[in-house]
C-alpha cells in the first residue's frame, strides 16, 4: 500500500444505486482524507442513507467502485467493519441490557473479551459522562444520553473511520452541545469522521470539508467558508411578518440586492449592506435580521426551498 | 449473537419458562390423567407414555417455532438489534445462523425439562432416552429455520399468526404426538409423513419408551434436509430484505 492510499480513508468512483428504475445513487464519485471530518448534507430522500449504507457494506451498489480503509466493499466489509464504528439514526440500543452491559456485550461482537472491554470501559463512559449510570437500564436514560451511549460503544473498538448518521437530530440543545464537543474532541485525535446531517450548524462547526446532495447527486463540495463565499453574497437580510410584503414592493427596486421570497418571509443577499439598512430603519416595527451569510444558504441555493417529502 | 440471546434470557428466564415448560407440563398432565383414564394403551405402551414422548417432541417445536418468529422478529424489526449487530464485523449470515442455533437451544432445554419431569414419573426407560438430546436439538433447528425464514419475509406480527395455524398447529395434531397417526386417512398419513415433526417423533418416541427406532437413517436424513435447505433460505431470504 502506497501512502497515497493509506491517506485516503474513502475512495469512491461512479457509485450508483438503483432500486428498478429509480435511481437513489447516481454515480457519485468522493474521496474522504485521513484525519479529515467530512459532512454529507442533503434534504430528506437526497440518497445520503444508502450512500452511508453502501460505505457500510450493507447496500451493495449497482454499479462503480468503493474502497474503504483499503478494503473493497462490499467484498471485504466484513474486515473492514472491524475498523469502522458507527453510530445510527436509531441507536439501536440493547433494551434489555444495562449501559455496561451493552458495552460488553457488543464488545463480543468485535471478538473483544469480557476483561479487554472491563479495561476500556471507564475511559468510554467517561467520554460519554455515563460513569454514575454504568448499571442504569437503557429504558432510563434520556435521548441524549442513549446518543452519548451509542457514540460510546462506536468507539469500543478503536476504530479508525467513525461514521455517524444525523447524530444530533432529536436532541436538545445542551446535549447537541455536547455531542459536538465530544465529536470535536476525537477529531483533534485525528480520527476520520464522516456523518450525515441536515443540520447546517453542525456541519459548518464540525467539517472540515462538506458535500451537498440531492437527488443523487453530489451538487458541490468544499469547506464550508469556500461554500458560502463561493455562491453567497456575505451579507443576509431576512424580513418576515406582514409588512414584509409592503416594504418589499416599495423598497426592492431601490436597495439592488439579490432576492428570494418564502411565503411571507423576504431574503436579500448583498455584498454592501448599508442601503438596505438605512432602507429597513426608515420603517419603523419592521421586523427583520441582519446576519453573515452561512451554510443553509448554500444549502437552499442548491437544493431548492420546496419541501421534498410534501 | 448466541450469547447476547442466552444473556437476555437469563434475565426473563422465569416468565420464559413458564411459557416453554409449564404449558406443555399442563397438556402432559391434563390429558395425560384425562384421556389416560379412557385409553388403556396405544402401539403397546401406556398413553401417558405415548403422550410424554410425543409432547418432548412438540415442545421443542413450539419453543424453537416461538422464538424464531415472534422473538426474532421483535429483534429483527422492532428493536434493531440486527441492524446494530452487522455494523460490527458480523453479516447477516452470521446475524440468521446464531439465531437459528439459539432457537434450537431453547427447544433442546425445554424438550430436557419435559424429559426430566418424564423422567420422574418414571416414563422414561432408561439412559438410552439421552440420544433423543441430539434429535431434539436437530428439531430446534429445522423448525427454529424454517421460522426464521418466515421471520425473514414477515411485515408484521400477524403473519406468524397465518404460519402457526395453517402450519404449525397441523403439524401439532397430525404428527403422531396425542394419538397414532393410524387413525387418520391415508392421505394425511401421506402428508404428515413428508412433514417433519412426524420424523422427530418416529425417533424419540422409541428412545424414550425404550422400544426399538425404525429406518434412524431416514428419519434423520429428512430432518437434516429439512434444516439445511430452511437454513439456507432463511439467510438468502434475510439478505434479500436487509441488504437490498
Amino acid at each position: 500500500m502506497t501512502a497515497t492510499e493509506n491517506a485516503t480513508v474513502i475512495n469512491a468512483s461512479a457509485l450508483s444505486k438503483h432500486y428498478g428504475s429509480v435511481v437513489v445513487v447516481d454515480a457519485v464519485s468522493f474521496q474522504v482524507q485521513r484525519g479529515e471530518c467530512w459532512g454529507l448534507l442533503g434534504p430528506n430522500g437526497a440518497g445520503k442513507t444508502t450512500l452511508l449504507r453502501m460505505l457500510l457494506g450493507k447496500t451493495p451498489p449497482t454499479s462503480g467502485k468503493l474502497t474503504v480503509l483499503g478494503n473493497v466493499i462490499p467484498q471485504q466489509a466484513t474486515t473492514m467493519r472491524q475498523r469502522l464504528g458507527v453510530v445510527p439514526q436509531l441507536d439501536a440500543l440493547d433494551p434489555d441490557f444495562t449501559v455496561a452491559e451493552n458495552l460488553r456485550v457488543f464488545g463480543g461482537y468485535f471478538g473483544l473479551s469480557r476483561e479487554q472491554v472491563d479495561q476500556r470501559l471507564p475511559r468510554l463512559l467517561d467520554f460519554a459522562a455515563l460513569r454514575a449510570r454504568e448499571h442504569a437500564a437503557i429504558s432510563t436514560l434520556s435521548g441524549g444520553m442513549q446518543r452519548r451511549l451509542s457514540l460510546s460503544r462506536a468507539l469500543l473498538n478503536d476504530p479508525e473511520l467513525l461514521l455517524l448518521d444525523e447524530p444530533t437530530t432529536g436532541l436538545d440543545p445542551q446535549a447537541r452541545q455536547l455531542i459536538w464537543q465530544r465529536l470535536r474532541t476525537l477529531g483533534q485525535q485525528g480520527l476520520t469522521i464522516v456523518l450525515t446531517t441536515h443540520y447546517m450548524e453542525e456541519a459548518e462547526r464540525l467539517c472540515d470539508r462538506v458535500t451537498v446532495m440531492d437527488e443523487g447527486r453530489l451538487l458541490d463540495c468544499g469547506s464550508p467558508a469556500a461554500l458560502i463565499s463561493k455562491h453567497i453574497e456575505p451579507q443576509v437580510f431576512e424580513i418576515y411578518g406582514a409588512q414584509a410584503q409592503v416594504w418589499h414592493l416599495q423598497h426592492a427596486c431601490t436597495v439592488a440586492a439579490r432576492h428570494e421570497q418564502a411565503g411571507e418571509s423576504h431574503f436579500y443577499y448583498c455584498h454592501d449592506p448599508a442601503p438596505m439598512l438605512r432602507a429597513l430603519q426608515a420603517t419603523p416595527n419592521l421586523r427583520f435580521l441582519h446576519r453573515p451569510a452561512n451554510l443553509e444558504d448554500v444549502f437552499v441555493k442548491l437544493t431548492g426551498r420546496d419541501l421534498r417529502d410534501a | 449473537m448466541w450469547r447476547r440471546n442466552a444473556l437476555v434470557w437469563r434475565k426473563l428466564a422465569l416468565g420464559s419458562l413458564i411459557g416453554n415448560f409449564g404449558e406443555p407440563l399442563l397438556y402432559l398432565l391434563a390429558l395425560g390423567y384425562g384421556l389416560g383414564a379412557l385409553i388403556d394403551e396405544i402401539d403397546g405402551i401406556p398413553y401417558l407414555h405415548f403422550l410424554a414422548s410425543g409432547i418432548v417432541c412438540s415442545s421443542a417445536m413450539m419453543t424453537a417455532s416461538f422464538e424464531g418468529t415472534y422473538s426474532a422478529f421483535s429483534r429483527m424489526a422492532v428493536q434493531r438489534t440486527w441492524d446494530g449487530v452487522t455494523t460490527a464485523p458480523l453479516s447477516v449470515a452470521d446475524v440468521v445462523s446464531a439465531e437459528i442455533i439459539w432457537a434450537a437451544s431453547k427447544a433442546l432445554l425445554s424438550a430436557s425439562a419435559i424429559l426430566l419431569v418424564a423422567a420422574l414419573m418414571a416414563i422414561v426407560s432408561g439412559p438410552r432416552a439421552l440420544l433423543a438430546l441430539p434429535v431434539l436439538f436437530l428439531s430446534g433447528i429445522t423448525f427454529g429455520a424454517l421460522a426464521l425464514a418466515i421471520t425473514a419475509i414477515a411485515r408484521s406480527y400477524d403473519c406468524f399468526l397465518f404460519y402457526t395455524t395453517l402450519f404449525i398447529t397441523p403439524l401439532l395434531l397430525l404428527s403422531g404426538v396425542f394419538f397414532p397417526l393410524s387413525q387418520v386417512p391415508p392421505a394425511v398419513q401421506v402428508l404428515a409423513a413428508v412433514m417433519p415433526l412426524s420424523h422427530v417423533v418416529a425417533l424419540v418416541r422409541p428412545l424414550v419408551v425404550g422400544q426399538s427406532v425404525n429406518a434412524p437413517i431416514v428419519h434423520l436424513a429428512v430432518l437434516m434436509c429439512y434444516a439445511a435447505v430452511a437454513w439456507l433460505a432463511a439467510i438468502y431470504l434475510a439478505q434479500r430484505r436487509l441488504s437490498a
